[in-house]
């Protein structure tokens, strides 16, 4: 049909043309659209407290006692159950987080500009591993490390943002492609490269030697770093293409670890919805399917744009990790083409003889050849701040794509497009 | 071509549909592929029917 094919190449242009540029940091207060004392922002589709699953429900007593709003595990529990705190998805507010996906009023977030559309994608900074909120930890330590975060490693950060300027995503995303990384479940390309490029701004900052050495070494132990900068880049090029009319093609994935939740650009911003699955992947010494949380994260936003599991072939390095092979990735990827209407004109993989990652994914072609989405992720123990047990490959369940399907054509037959 | 000739040459076979024809000829070492075929929509009459739905209009 013509105007789906005019609509798609609309949504093609957007994506294909996006700047996503890192211009700056702020507060969330300050800068996230929407953003207040009592409102808890989290992962994927909207949920309330009692469906949330453990991990969701640890990273909110974590950032209620964060800000101070409660001094206890139990206060916080009473405090969230009570009504006094509104929960939002992310993607409401022009944001995306990891796993649990918790932002709070006062944490620091990174502003990315998609400088060809002039929209603004926000994320925290990335954590680390082992006792993090984002896994649903809640500990002293974990809200100790968030201080940390927001009294020494922003303020360095952000200072030497100022004295460096902007920083092209898309270019810095595209290098580290070619250097194996597919900036979902590997980003140590991508982090030595954000180092590489901040390195001189940080030491100009005003900050002592020995906050710098700090601020130099976390960055350097925590190889998910830059996944906080691939995600809301991801953020920023597609939600332009969410407004796009009559468009068939797929600009929001995410999961809260209990539904995952997708849109598609024609249908505005209505979630449609299934029970997140259970990730079939490899799970750590000790650890096994039993233990794990439903999927959980906005990061498959980078598989939306067509990276991360999409452009799996890429990153031999970590196939193993999320049990698999080389030839695994390389049929991944080969499969995703058969889903997506592009090939990137940025984003190119070696190992597919530089083909462009699969860009645009399209319900129409999700529901005939009954392919899915793959996406490549960690996996979330279902216990609050236990953490990660394992990563693996997980497709969204099929019923979200059905069920979009079905209003996309009842739509089209609505406004009399059909025949 | 007649069916004779081209029985004296190296068959290339693409086979679709059941499987066991393909693994039939790769057990007696004839070169083959097997094209992993579904009907639209995997079968969901539904699914299927929204399809055509929007493949019969212009």
């Amino acid at each position: 049909m013509q105007f789906i094919e005019e609509a798609n190449k609309k949504v093609l242009e957007i994506i294909q043309n996006a700047q996503p540029t890192l211009v700056g940091m702020g507060i969330a207060k300050d800068v996230v659209p929407g953003m207040h004392k009592h409102l808890i922002m989290h992962a994927g589709p909207p949920i309330t407290w009692d469906r949330m699953s453990g991990p969701l429900r640890g990273a909110v007593i974590g950032g209620l006692i964060y800000e101070g709003l409660a001094d206890s595990p139990e206060e916080a529990e009473e405090l969230a159950a009570s009504g006094k705190i509104e929960f939002d998805p992310c993607h409401h507010h022009q944001s995306v987080g990891p796993m649990a996906g918790v932002v709070t009023a006062s944490m620091p977030v990174f502003i990315v500009e998609n400088k060809t559309e002039g929209n603004f994608a926000y994320c925290t900074q990335n954590e680390g591993l082992g006792q993090v909120l984002r896994f649903g930890a809640y500990g002293p330590q974990v809200i100790e490390h968030l201080k940390w975060m927001e009294k020494t490693l922003y303020p360095i950060l952000k200072e030497a943002l100022e004295i460096h300027g902007p920083i092209d995503l898309k270019n810095l995303i595209a290098q580290s492609i070619q250097m194996g990384d597919e900036v979902h479940n590997r980003n140590k390309a991508t982090t030595s490269l954000f180092i590489r490029e901040m390195a001189s701004s940080i030491v100009k900052t005003k900050s002592s030697k020995e906050d710098q050495i700090k601020v130099f070494d976390f960055l350097n132990s925590n190889d998910h770093f830059a996944l906080n900068l691939s995600m809301p880049a991801s953020k920023a090029t597609m939600d332009p293409a969410g407004k796009v009319k009559h468009s068939s093609v797929v600009y929001t994935m995410a999961r809260n670890g209990t539904d995952f939740g997708i849109r598609v650009a024609a249908l505005g911003d209505r979630w449609f919805t299934a029970p997140a699955e259970i990730i079939d992947g490899l799970y750590f010494p000790g650890y096994g399917m039993e233990d794990a949380n439903p999927d959980i994260g906005d990061s498959c936003i980078t598989e939306t744009l067509g990276i991360g599991g999409f452009s799996m072939a890429t990153a031999p390095a970590i196939v193993q990790f999320v049990g698999g092979t080389p030839q695994d990735a390389v049929n991944y990827t080969t499969q995703m083409y058969e889903i997506t209407l592009e090939e990137s004109n940025s984003y190119k993989l070696p190992p597919m003889n530089f083909r462009g990652a699969p860009t645009g994914i399209d319900i129409r072609l999700v529901i005939e050849t009954q392919i899915l989405p793959v996406i490549n992720t960690g996996i979330a123990h279902k216990k609050a701040g236990i953490g990660q047990v394992g990563a693996g490959v997980v497709n969204p369940p099929m019923k979200c794509f059905e069920d979009a399907f079905e209003a996309y054509v009842g739509l089209l037959d609505q406004e009399g497009l059909l025949e | 071509m007649s069916v004779n000739d081209l029985f004296k040459q190296d068959l290339k076979v693409i086979n679709m549909g059941l499987e066991s024809f393909y693994e039939d000829l790769t057990s007696q070492k004839v070169e083959a592929i097997q094209v992993q075929w579904k009907p639209a929509a995997g079968g969901n009459q539904k699914m299927a029917a929204l399809l055509g739905r929007l493949k019969s209009s212009k």
